[in-house]
């Protein structure tokens, strides 16, 4: 990478220079831009508000699950509010989370250019995206719906007394929000690395935002399609799944989890791209087998495909079929496993550095591996038929999306937060809050497991007493957890304000987007950068003086 | 991506052929081929589709990178065909793993159930019928 | 931003080849997309089609394969018409682009026309799906079943055209300006690889739909 900077580290106060934060204060300036990293900052603000969202009616029912009887809300009540948790948390934080957000902000700056490829797509994204979140709050406020996030024919179809239809859609409108932004990525990345910028010198969070956006782009049109078809059969009344007319609602299992369990991809692979990135910035080490890691990232989005039947071995689904999809799910945990080894391998005499996103890196690992692990207990077909939709599914999967994917979006967060807005956070308060929220966490999930084991069934409302003791440390854990997110977020708030400049590279990394100032100018770099390392360069001298070239009239044709 | 323009002739030309196509299409979907009319109709689909694909949507003059984003789309279809139908196609296999007499099964429970369970297949196929 | 820079090249594009290459990648993504969409509705048709042949064929002979095949026809020269609309900009004619754009939304919207024809019709005999439905014998309900699928493809396939209309009403705005030419043609290629593939999308439903068991 280039070293000679655009600016050098001087602490110019934020604000009093020109940069994407100043260029225009008026509301206008953010609602009609069409800057990616302000795109960036919107999408940020508005997940912000959905996580918070999702998060209050989990810590509602979870305070309902302390007794048996679940006094605190009523049964109805209680389904809206995990069916609400479910929609918000998957369609409207984990999906766009880190591609929305940190993608939006990065992707160009990593590549050297001045924006993605379709900047008025990208901010008719943010819209459709916000159009259709408020559509599903809407539904959620007024009326609730109950179905769960999965909108299972035929009880969504046929007898749910909810508000089914707003809800679909909006995920079907979301839908639209997300493959406007895959589009983006792919075309951006193929189209307008900056010179030098050879596939292989890619930073590997691009190669997975890379291998996100292909799995949004095939998965996302068939929920769309699904979600559709269950709009025409609840509203009109066309049978398409109804079983008294000879339909199948297998069928929309299969059409539902053909996106949705790819859909899990969408949420880990963005993560994995986060943490290839700190590793190798906390360890000061080039990333260890740097081609398998990003081979991977393809590997992943592509076997994550055949897998989709395994959410099915306890529906009517051919026992045969159970087999083979039993058999395909095996192999996601391969590139996974390269993965992890390569980032374990990469921090292998390393100099390690225990900051902030480091810890949520290393909180990454150790969360995602129990994860992607105790997966592995339920794509084997006969251990599945026990734990299928008990608590065990229910931890499994939030070690995998909160483990994973939260954890990487929150050290992703903090990483570039001083590239984002100029300002440190307080790392202090950071690295107590990155370990409340990982025993909070733990507290909440890892009784899970044993609930599940045990044949506590997910989404019920009531429950055998022997289940309360684990039942009470889970939401323990979940408080801790709350509070962990709020600290963080009281922390973050503050430090625009009154945190410590920082300069254009306060960590000392040695990817693109650490070479232009922070924060950034609108035009991303004054002069195109030209690059001649990959962004994992540790081993080269620092002050290589690359000459700054003017961007040459042809290059990637 | 180039710049090549391609000439009206050859649009009309495909246009024509698509034509005949459509009206071939029409026609030996009267005559009795059994099975072999959906395949027939199929590749008078398929090839329809490349022509146009091809031609008048110019990826005969596209970088490979188009060819395989397009070829992408169509093989994520066929595992969406392939998988699903795994599912359907082999659902009533494990009923006739059920009916088939098995030889090697020499306890006279086991055959007793096998017997049990062919009837009541037996009458729910009846019952089906009616 | 360099002099060089045309009005048309938009700010985050160094030249216009880069531009032109972005756009036409991004449209054929979009139309994968497009193939994923209507691949869950094929896959629904053809694990019902397996279950229930006979409905299927039943379903079949109430459409009328004259007005099948001559929308058939309709959108294939709808087809012609766009290509030459791409052709015309290709070649900085103006007067031609205006021509051929007009022509292809006119063709469209003959199918449209046709489309609510043969809606109607269904509408008279009661087989639109839902508590109206009437079709005689043991396999009414699969019946029903074949009509969902019917109107849920031939509907989103309409609202594919109908939305084509719209853009296409933006593209002929633009072009009776002039706004197109040899150097600057991108909207008209875009808008034409979609038209072209909501075509593709109908030779598809056509024998799916109106073809089977006709012997």
């Amino acid at each position: 990478m280039t070293m000679n900077t655009v600016a050098t580290d001087n602490p110019v106060p934020a604000g009093s220079e020109k940069h994407y934060l100043t260029n225009g204060h008026t509301l206008s300036s953010w609602l009609f831009t069409v800057d990616h990293k302000r795109i960036g900052i919107l999408y940020l603000i508005s997940l912000v508000v959905f996580f918070l969202l999702g998060g209050a009616a989990a810590v509602l029912f979870r305070l309902d699950l302390m007794t048996p009887a679940g006094d605190l809300l009523r049964s109805e009540t209680y389904n809206k509010l995990f069916t609400m948790h479910g929609i918000v948390m998957i369609f409207f934080f984990l999906i766009p989370s880190i591609p929305a957000v940190l993608g939006n902000f990065l992707l160009p700056i990593m590549l050297g250019t001045r924006d993605v490829a379709f900047p008025k797509l990208n901010l008719l994204s943010w819209y459709v995206f916000m159009a259709g979140g408020l559509l599903a709050l809407f539904a959620i406020v007024f009326g609730g719906v109950d179905s769960g996030w999965t909108f299972y024919t035929p009880y969504s179809t046929m007898y749910a007394n909810s508000n089914v239809i707003l809800a679909v859609c909006g995920a079907f409108i979301a839908g639209f929000s997300s493959i406007m932004t895959a589009l983006n990525f792919v075309v951006t990345i193929h189209k307008m690395r900056a010179p030098g910028l050879t596939w292989f010198r890619l930073p590997l969070f691009v190669w997975a935002m890379y291998a996100t956006s292909l799995v949004v782009l095939l998965g996302t049109p068939v929920v769309a399609i699904t979600l559709v078809m269950i709009f025409v059969e609840r509203l009109l009344h066309f049978g398409i799944f109804d079983p008294a007319l000879g339909g199948d609602p297998v069928l929309f299992q299969h059409l539902f989890w053909f996106y949705s369990h790819p859909a899990v991809y969408i949420m880990i692979l963005p993560s994995m791209g986060v943490v290839s990135e700190l590793i190798s910035a906390f360890s000061r080490r080039r990333i260890y087998g740097y081609k398998f890691v990003a081979y991977s990232s393809l590997a992943i989005a592509v076997i994550g495909f055949f897998v989709w039947g395994h959410h099915m071995f306890v529906s009517s689904q051919s026992v045969y079929a159970g087999l083979i999809f039993s058999f395909l799910t095996f192999f996601v945990a391969v590139p996974t496993a390269i993965k992890i080894l390569n980032w374990t391998m990469t921090l292998y005499k390393g100099s390690v550095s225990l900051q902030a996103p480091m810890l949520y890196a290393f909180g990454f690992l150790g969360l995602f591996t129990i994860g992607g692990m105790t997966g592995l207990f339920l794509s084997t077909m006969a251990t599945d038929i026990h734990l299928h939709d008990t608590y065990f599914v229910v931890a499994h999967f939030h070690y995998v999306m909160v483990g994973g994917g939260v954890m990487g979006f929150l050290g992703g967060l903090h990483f570039w937060w001083p590239k984002m807005t100029g300002r440190m956070y307080p790392e202090g308060w950071a690295i107590f809050a990155a370990i409340v929220i990982f025993v909070g966490f733990n507290l909440t999930f890892f009784p899970q497991f044993q609930l599940g084991y045990h044949g506590m069934p997910r989404r019920y409302h009531e429950y055998a007493s022997q289940f309360q003791i684990l039942h009470v440390m889970s939401t323990a854990g979940a408080s801790i957890l709350g509070f962990g997110y709020l600290i963080m977020t009281g922390y973050l708030i503050w430090s625009l304000k009154f945190g410590k400049v920082a300069g254009s590279n306060p960590w000392g990394a040695r990817g693109l987007e650490w070479e232009t100032t922070s924060p950034p100018p609108t035009e991303n770099f004054l002069v195109t950068p030209v690059v001649k390392h990959e962004a994992y360069a540790y081993d080269v001298p620092s002050e290589t003086s690359d000459v700054q070239e003017p961007r040459p009239e042809q290059h990637n044709v | 991506m180039s710049h090549h323009v391609v000439g009206i002739k050859v649009y009309i030309a495909i246009f024509l052929s698509l034509m005949v196509l459509t009206g071939l299409t029409v026609w030996v979907a009267f005559i009795n081929w059994g099975f072999m009319n959906d395949v027939v109709a199929m590749s008078i689909a398929v090839l329809k589709m490349t022509l146009v694909v091809l031609f008048f949507m110019h990826l005969k003059y596209q970088a490979r990178l188009l060819w395989l984003i397009a070829g992408a789309g169509v093989i994520w279809l066929m595992i969406m065909f392939a998988l699903t139908l795994s599912d359907y196609r082999s659902r009533e296999w494990i009923e006739s793993a059920f009916t088939r007499p098995v030889p090697w099964v020499a306890s006279e429970e086991a055959a007793t159930y096998q017997a049990e369970q062919m009837k009541a297949q037996e009458s729910e196929d009846a019952g089906a019928h009616h | 931003m360099s002099d060089s820079h045309p009005s048309h090249l938009a700010h985050q594009f160094d030249h216009v080849e880069q531009q032109r290459q972005a756009s036409t990648m991004g449209i054929w993504l979009f139309l994968i997309t497009e193939i994923m969409f209507f691949g869950g509705l094929f896959t629904g048709y053809i694990v019902y089609r397996t279950m229930y042949p006979e409905a299927w064929t039943a379903g079949s002979h109430e459409l009328d394969i004259a007005l099948g095949g001559f929308n058939t026809a309709v959108l294939i020269f709808s087809s012609l018409t766009m290509a030459l609309a791409v052709h015309a900009a290709q070649v900085s004619n103006r007067r031609n682009q205006v021509l051929f754009i007009a022509a292809t939304m006119i063709l469209g919207l003959v199918f449209l026309g046709v489309k609510v024809v043969e809606y109607s019709a269904k509408f008279e005999h009661h087989l639109i799906p839902g508590p109206n439905f009437h079709f005689p014998g043991d396999i009414g309900t699969h019946v029903q079943l074949f009509f969902s699928f019917y109107f849920t493809m031939t509907g989103m396939h309409a609202v594919h055209m109908i939305i084509g209309e719209g853009i296409m009403l933006w593209l002929l705005i633009n072009a009776a300006k002039g706004r197109y030419h040899k150097d600057y043609y991108n909207p008209v290629e875009v808008v034409g690889l979609y038209w072209h593939f909501v075509d593709i999308v109908w030779i598809f439903l056509f024998p799916l739909l109106y073809l089977i068991g006709r012997h």
